[in-house]
């Protein structure tokens, strides 16, 4: 591994680009972008994967709140089920963040890939 | 209601233990859990994020982590992007989207079997099967 020392120029250009891609990625999806923000962050701009992903993090509050004013114009917002689903989750996160210092998520991480793997084929035969 | 609460506990606790964002369990669970189509579920996914990004950036700015600078411009660079997106999946039927998201599903799947297999082998290098 190796990281080019760059131009300020094509370091604004690259931002640039992950940007773009992760706004375009996070519209379509309905994702806040990190899956296509933080390997790019660490492969283009040389970021180790802590400020990789919280640089991510604070990047997707202004491409989901955008994404989701757009998607207000067009009426799919369904703002109770938001606030019922956002708030949790926020409680969700102190505590896997808690767990994950307490445990090995190795087998975690292969439980939930099975867990995604058995949502996709319900949403393809449904 | 539960239902909803149930997936956001859920989707947050993963998000905090794997580092894989809320989204990608909040459309599934909208679908499936509590039948909104693909097109209100992405919407309504968005807008669940942003309170998820805001506590998980405040947490992380406290360590330093998060470069504001960078965080700032990639950050105004999506907006165009992003709009551009919701309109793209508003032009597609619920179905292609559907299944398009499916797919998404299964990549973000193998990309964490790919990351559990590696952190394995750091942790037990003797562990290859050459032995």
């Amino acid at each position: 591994m190796y990281v080019v020392a760059d131009a300020p120029g094509s370091r604004s250009l690259k931002l640039m680009a992950i940007g773009t891609l992760a706004g375009l990625f996070s519209g379509l999806f309905g994702v806040g972008g990190g899956t296509v923000i933080v390997p790019l962050l660490i492969l283009w701009l040389g970021y180790e994967e802590r400020s990789a992903t919280a640089t991510s993090l604070a990047a997707i509050i202004f491409i989901a709140a955008f994404g989701a004013g757009v998607q207000g114009l067009y009426g799919n917002v369904n703002v109770l089920d938001a606030v019922l689903i956002g708030v949790p989750a926020v409680g969700g996160v102190v505590i896997g963040t808690w767990l994950q210092q307490r445990l090995r998520t190795r087998s975690i991480s292969l439980l939930f890939a099975a867990v995604l793997v058995a949502s996709a084929i319900e949403l393809i035969v449904r | 209601m539960i239902g909803a609460i149930a997936i956001g506990l859920a989707a947050g606790i993963v998000a905090g233990l794997l580092g894989v964002g809320g989204g990608v369990l909040f459309v599934p669970g909208l679908v499936i859990l509590l039948g909104l189509d693909q097109h209100q579920a992405e919407a309504t996914s968005l807008l669940a994020i942003v309170p998820v990004a805001i506590v998980g950036t405040y947490t992380q700015d406290r360590y330093g982590h998060v470069r504001r600078a960078d965080a700032l411009l990639l950050g105004v660079l999506s907006l165009a992007g992003a709009a551009a997106g919701v309109v793209l999946a508003n032009a597609l039927s619920g179905a292609i989207l559907r299944d398009a998201f499916a797919v998404l599903m299964m990549l973000v799947a193998a990309q964490l079997v790919r990351r559990a297999l590696s952190e394995q082998r750091l942790e037990n290098p003797g562990a290859d099967g050459l032995d």
